[in-house]
């Protein structure tokens, strides 16, 4: 039988770009370009590793974002998956961690599933708690924050880096898993595969598809609120000096002036 | 008085210190009950009573160590139908923020991530977060719900304010789905004698600048005369020279000690979202155009296998 993956990927504004909040206190998505959160291509990748070691496995690439999302989209076909799904409606614009676990799950449980693939963190909110979300909201088990999965006999095992250990975890399928960026680097798509991308089918959905009540997400259905954000003052301009010879006693003689030593 | 439920991290009933700076921020709110899960309520109700606890309500079950964030979740969702709190709040770990958001769901409330900051508001309380690699600050309410906020270690001081902390037994009931994620193994991570790398009051980092494992004696020379603990950039870590849990930034940790310390680190965006808070920052770099330098309230354009040991005998006869 075959093992059916999806993976959820998000459209994030660059972070290298100069980020900035709208007017409305959401992310201004027209300030940068946008593109698939390089965190979701680990996602991606251990989803392509674990579709190779099955007898046959089928990869679906979900996202939940505007028309442009579809870059995210066409980036991980192009990495190898096999086909995707948009999401997109206007009421979507705002929409808090509760929010958008809703829509991924209702279009999660849409596409049909074994096994749930996100990256550890969005590299815009970076909040982290999506995965758990859609774990809680889909009644299956979260095996979250891997730095090494493998899945076989219809059983997901793998290995959590954490503050105080190290643990491997195991769980049946289904189940979620998100993997860290040490699970192993992305691919490169190739030619061939960007080619191939071009020809591979995206389903879009809007909230009524899905039977979501657009009350249910957005800013106005967020349960959440955000009353003003204000750009970090540019730090003063600090001392620097040149080192010649002397750099590490005048740097002592600073710390000793900011009394840390 | 209106509660406040603080989720106590410990191992084995030492309280860790994130924990005591949520109790801080939780007496600007309400009064403090602190829920205890696992081993050892019995040493840490001192500490959290200490600290402004007035209840510490405790369970503990083999679920809570051999299955994964879900008993957890259970136990505090059964704290909050006991308590009726005005707020949660969680140590911002990644286990600590997974627990948060799958309680928020439960209790039908937002949930807010990674707080620096905490105040009462007319509308509840008011979380100050720092985004886009803390380009900005921003702040947030919980608009629906008992408000669940997880907080970053070094956001409010630790303060004595001693309350009865009483310890009661919480009843929890496990659901199905507490089962669901098994913990087969755990190896617990080698103490290096040095502070934990999030709630160091001082942190001294290295990047490809040092240049090889070996190298990393110089910047832990350091660390070690200052007291601090030591950090790498994801090039060190990738690198093979120091380990991934010392690593700093967007996917390492971050950090928001008094002094910041970056040696060989160029300061791009991803290191600078988990170190931008500190509240000094130097950094020592052979480049005077590395982007770090525009963060710094001291740097020294230099080589820092000069600078760095300079320094730290510096230090040392200093400190007498
Ligand atoms: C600076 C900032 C701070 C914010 N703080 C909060 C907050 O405190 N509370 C709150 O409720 N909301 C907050 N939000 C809103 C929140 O980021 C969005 O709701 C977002 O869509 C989901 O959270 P995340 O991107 O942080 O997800 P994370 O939990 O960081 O993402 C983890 C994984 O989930 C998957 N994923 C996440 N979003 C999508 C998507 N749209 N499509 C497909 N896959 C996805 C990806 O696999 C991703 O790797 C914040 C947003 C910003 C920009
Ligand atoms: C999704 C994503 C997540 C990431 N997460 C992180 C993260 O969590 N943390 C992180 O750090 N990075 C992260 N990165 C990587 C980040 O983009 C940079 O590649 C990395 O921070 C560079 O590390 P560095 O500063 O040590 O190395 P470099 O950028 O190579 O800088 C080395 C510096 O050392 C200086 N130098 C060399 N020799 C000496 C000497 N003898 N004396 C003094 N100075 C010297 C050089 O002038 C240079 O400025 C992430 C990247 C991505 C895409």
């Amino acid at each position: 039988m075959s093992l059916r993956i999806v993976v959820a990927v998000k459209y994030v504004p660059d972070a290298t770009g100069d980020r900035h909040f709208a007017e409305d206190l959401t992310t201004d998505r027209d300030a940068v370009d946008g593109l698939l959160s390089e965190l979701d291509e680990y996602a991606v990748e251990q989803a392509l590793q674990i579709a190779d070691a099955a007898d046959d496995a089928e990869i679906t690439v979900l996202t939940v974002g505007p028309e442009d999302a579809k870059d995210a989209l066409r980036k991980a076909l192009s990495m190898g998956a096999d086909k995707a799904i948009h999401v997109e409606d206007d009421a979507l614009h705002g929409t808090d961690v509760i929010g958008t676990s809703l829509v991924l799950a209702k279009a999660i449980e849409h596409a049909g599933y074994d096994l749930v693939v996100t990256g550890m963190a969005s590299t815009d909110g970076t909040a982290g708690v999506v995965p758990a979300l859609l774990a809680e909201r889909l009644g299956i088990p979260q095996v979250t924050l891997l730095s090494e999965v493998s899945v076989a006999d219809g059983k997901v095992t793998g290995r959590r880096d954490g503050d105080a250990a190290s643990e491997q975890l195991e769980a049946s399928l289904p189940a979620l898993v998100s993997v860290t960026d040490q699970s192993g680097e992305a691919r490169y798509p190739s030619f061939k595969g960007i080619m191939a991308a071009k020809k591979k089918p995206v389903e879009a959905l809007d909230l009524a598809d899905l039977g979501i009540d657009p009350a249910d997400v957005g800013l106005a259905g967020a349960w959440t609120a955000v009353d003003d954000a204000t750009q970090r003052p540019a730090r003063t301009a600090g001392t620097i000096v040149k080192d010649e010879g002397e750099g590490g006693k005048q740097l002592a003689e600073f710390l000793a002036s900011q009394k840390f030593i | 008085m209106a509660e406040v439920l603080v989720y106590v991290d410990h191992v084995d009933g030492a309280v860790r210190k994130p924990t005591l700076e949520l109790l801080t921020l939780a007496r600007r709110i309400g009064e403090p009950v602190a829920v205890h899960l696992g081993p050892g309520a019995e040493s840490a109700a001192p500490v959290l009573a200490e600290h402004g606890a007035v209840r510490v309500l405790a369970a503990d079950a083999p679920e809570f160590a051999d299955y994964l964030v879900v008993p957890k979740v259970d136990a505090l969702q059964a704290a909050a139908a006991a308590v009726e709190p005005v707020a949660v709040l969680v140590p911002s770990s990644a286990e600590g923020k997974e627990i948060a958001a799958r309680l928020a769901l439960r209790l039908g409330s937002g949930v807010i991530t990674d707080a620096i900051d905490l105040e009462a508001g007319d509308q509840g309380p008011v979380a100050t977060q720092s985004a886009f690699a803390a380009a900005f600050t921003t702040r947030s309410r919980v608009s629906r719900g008992i408000p669940v906020i997880t907080v970053k270690p070094n956001s409010a001081p630790v303060e004595a304010a001693p309350a009865a902390g009483t310890v009661e037994p919480l009843e929890v009931t496990f659901g199905p789905l507490a089962t669901g994620t098994k913990v087969v193994a755990r190896t617990p991570r080698e103490s290096t004698g040095r502070p934990e790398l999030t709630e160091a009051a001082i942190v001294v980092s290295g990047g490809r600048g040092v240049n090889g494992a070996e190298n990393f004696s110089v910047i832990e020379a350091l660390a070690d005369a200052l007291g601090a603990a030591v950090g790498a950039s994801r090039a060190a870590v990738d690198a093979g020279w120091y380990p991934h849990s010392n690593q700093v930034g967007q996917t390492g940790k971050s950090v928001s000690p008094q002094l910041y310390i970056a040696n060989g680190i160029s300061g791009a965006i991803q290191h600078r979202a988990g170190m931008q808070t500190s509240k000094t920052i130097v950094a020592v770099n052979k480049d005077a155009e590395a982007p770090i330098f525009d963060l710094v309230d001291y740097g020294v354009v230099g080589d820092l296998f000069q600078v760095v040991p300079q320094l730290t005998e510096e230090v040392k006869a200093r400190k007498g």
